[in-house]
């Protein structure tokens, strides 16, 4: 097991009251695997991997536990969680734009890396990350090292930034919404890189997204989210084929496909995502359930199996 | 005496021909001449009454622009736009006022397009304010509480502001208020993009259902081919401000010609791991080119996998291929 997660709540304490964005989430990632993470905006996903990373905003509390290798890193001090980050787990996030440097050279950023990380000489990160580059698919990589980050498109510099989440071969990448921001054919080339450089590197990848049809081309294991809980988690095909809390299914049944000719009126799942200033006493899906029975209202579901390989947060016995 | 085989329903209600959108852009020094940026470049259509016509294309490819153009929002730069039998280009906002009851839009983000500092039942009774001043207050909120439970908001919530409300119900307002004046043409200009998986059904079958009862007409720009898809009667496929292909949805969709549609349909992502995982990719290699230079010829070819000589040297024709197919490619009917 790479990464151990256990009981982890995350808090926000805001002018307005308590946002509560994740709570006691437990879940593992396994050395060379990919993990889907689906939710919609408010699920916690993003947060989670915030807290892992030691990167929550002032205002954000992290409880419970990391383990990664063995090795706690909720709470860890700064200076050591920095031999950690960037070193053995990447993150790497929507806008490329905004996360690097506009004021530096590429070069400059990405051996910057590797001689505060690695130890090694300029050259020698030159000839590193220029490799890099040439392996993410940026061609005349030699001579784009020496530019700017304005200088190239949105696709490339989300190619740059894997790069960069490379330098020092990370044993896990998390990549939150790396495709989102990006064109559908764009999207389909990032995609296809992050899939090779998982099997090339034999790196987990963790890939946060809201698009159910991007997890199931690149996942072997989805985590489904919903108010700052796990509602599913499954081997990706028995999720798909087979959602088992309504949530999941929902979310399928509600997206028009490219592949179905069909106008039939689209499946809804009525109401909106929960306030997580103020979420249900039970589950936190009851006011959008259309199986929600008495005791959903009262008891928060927690996870349990359904079978051998898959789990649901949900007092349904059976979604037929 | 034979009979006239069109009826006068199978008239266009609307006719857009060889519409052209450039803004000038100053490169290099501050005294050279600016040079055309030329973000729409020559786009046909006919829109029928209650029909959906799905404009797709990826960001920088004009389908804004062309929206826009048509609700004559920009200044255009060449080409006409037929509405009911009128030409409304470039006509002068005093008279083009008339024509706005009928043309409506609907707009991406749902917060931004509406004024914060406004309650959400003057909100949706601005066009009436505007275009029927003799309504009296009564009667003109009892048809904005008409619309608001048409479009699902509780009536009793006319008095709130836009911040007070989520992003699906902040893009019910926009519904609203482009629907209060019974427009017969909605342009929706990514109305769905900024939100929620579960939320954006709701909002598609919202429209879908106001094109029914309402009889309307709607141009339905969009990035996303699985919605499009959906929603459209026929669809047209857009690349740096030209037309690639244009087809009812049956058949764009499952006998794509050009290389550019075949590319992005293969670029979609389906919610099927068995489908998607087996499936091979037509995969573009590149970037968008710069809209300023644009490519010599078929402006699609530097990334095209069928190009030829011919494609840098002569810009295809768009060209009838079948029943209301049509495409813009030299190697329309060659294998990739």
């Amino acid at each position: 097991m790479l990464l151990d997660v256990q009981k982890l709540t995350t808090r926000f304490h805001t002018h307005d009251g308590e946002v509560c964005a994740v709570n006691n989430i437990s879940f593992s990632v396994n050395a060379g695997e990919c993990l889907g993470v689906v939710g919609e905006s408010g699920s916690g996903k993003t947060q989670v991997f915030m807290s892992i990373m030691g990167l929550l905003a002032k205002n954000g509390s992290t409880e419970g536990a990391a383990f990664f290798n063995g090795e706690q890193i909720i709470g860890m001090r700064i200076s050591e969680l920095n031999r950690l980050r960037g070193v053995e787990f990447s993150m790497i996030f929507q806008d490329p734009m905004t996360s690097l440097n506009p004021y530096l050279r590429i070069s400059k950023q990405m051996t910057e890396v590797l001689v505060e990380h690695r130890g090694v000489t300029q050259q020698e990160a030159a000839r590193k990350s220029i490799d890099l580059l040439d392996l993410v698919g940026i061609p005349e990589a030699k001579k784009r090292f020496r530019m700017y980050p304005h200088e190239f498109s949105g696709g490339m510099r989300q190619r740059v930034m894997i790069a960069m989440a490379l330098l020092c071969e990370p044993q896990l990448l998390i990549a939150d919404e790396p495709t989102t921001a990006l064109d559908v054919t764009v999207q389909a080339q990032i995609l296809d890189l992050i899939a090779r450089l998982g099997r090339e590197l034999n790196m987990a990848t963790v890939l946060i997204t809201h698009d159910l049809g991007v997890i199931a081309g690149l996942s072997d294991r989805v985590i489904v989210m919903y108010g700052g809980r796990i509602v599913e988690e499954a081997p990706v095909r028995e999720l798909y084929a087979d959602p088992q809390h309504p949530y999941t299914r929902g979310l399928l049944d509600s997206m028009p496909r490219i592949d179905d000719d069909s106008n039939q009126k689209l499946y809804t799942i009525p109401g909106q995502p929960p306030d997580l200033q103020a979420l249900p006493s039970g589950c936190s899906f009851v006011p959008r359930c259309e199986f929600a029975f008495e005791r959903c209202r009262t008891d928060i579901p927690e996870l349990r199996s359904v079978d051998e390989h898959r789990v649901k947060a949900c007092h349904l016995e059976n979604l037929s | 005496m034979r009979q006239d085989t069109l009826s006068p329903s199978t008239e266009p209600i609307l006719s857009v021909r060889d519409l052209k959108v450039y803004f000038p852009i100053s490169v290099g020094s501050l005294f050279s001449k600016p040079i055309p940026l030329k973000a729409v470049d020559g786009i046909d259509f006919d829109l029928y009454s209650g029909e959906t016509l799905g404009i797709v294309g990826e960001s920088g490819c004009g389908k804004s622009t062309l929206g826009r153009g048509v609700l004559q929002l920009l200044d255009l730069s060449g080409g006409s736009v037929v509405w009911l039998g009128e030409h409304i280009e470039g006509l002068p906002p005093s008279q083009m006022k008339v024509y706005r009851k009928q043309l409506q839009i609907i707009f991406q983000d749902p917060l931004a397009s509406l004024d914060p500092r406004m309650t959400i039942g003057d909100i949706i009774a601005e066009p009436l304010t505007v275009h029927f001043p003799e309504l009296d207050n009564g009667s003109k909120k009892q048809r904005v509480k008409e619309m608001m439970s048409r479009v699902g908001l509780l009536p009793l919530m006319i008095n709130r502001y836009p911040h007070e409300f989520s992003g699906g119900q902040c893009q019910r307002i926009g519904v609203a208020r482009a629907m209060i004046l019974e427009p017969k043409l909605i342009i929706c200009d990514e109305p769905v993009s900024a939100l929620d998986v579960s939320i954006q059904a709701q909002i598609i079958n919202l429209i879908k259902e106001l094109q029914e009862s309402f009889g309307l007409s709607l141009v339905f720009i969009s990035h996303d081919l699985s919605i499009v898809r959906h929603i459209s009667h026929r669809i047209m496929v857009l690349y740096l401000g030209n037309m690639m292909e244009i087809a009812d949805r049956t058949s764009l969709y499952s006998n794509p010609r050009h290389p550019y549609t075949r590319a992005l349909i293969s670029a979609v992502p389906i919610p099927d791991p068995l489908q998607e995982k087996n499936k091979s990719r037509l995969v573009l290699e590149g970037d968008l080119p710069s809209p300023l230079y644009p490519p010599s010829g078929c402006v699609f070819r530097t990334r095209c996998p069928l190009v030829k000589e011919i494609c840098s040297q002569e810009k295809p024709e768009f060209k009838e291929i079948g029943h209301n197919h049509r495409v813009a490619c030299h190697f329309w009917d060659h294998q990739l």
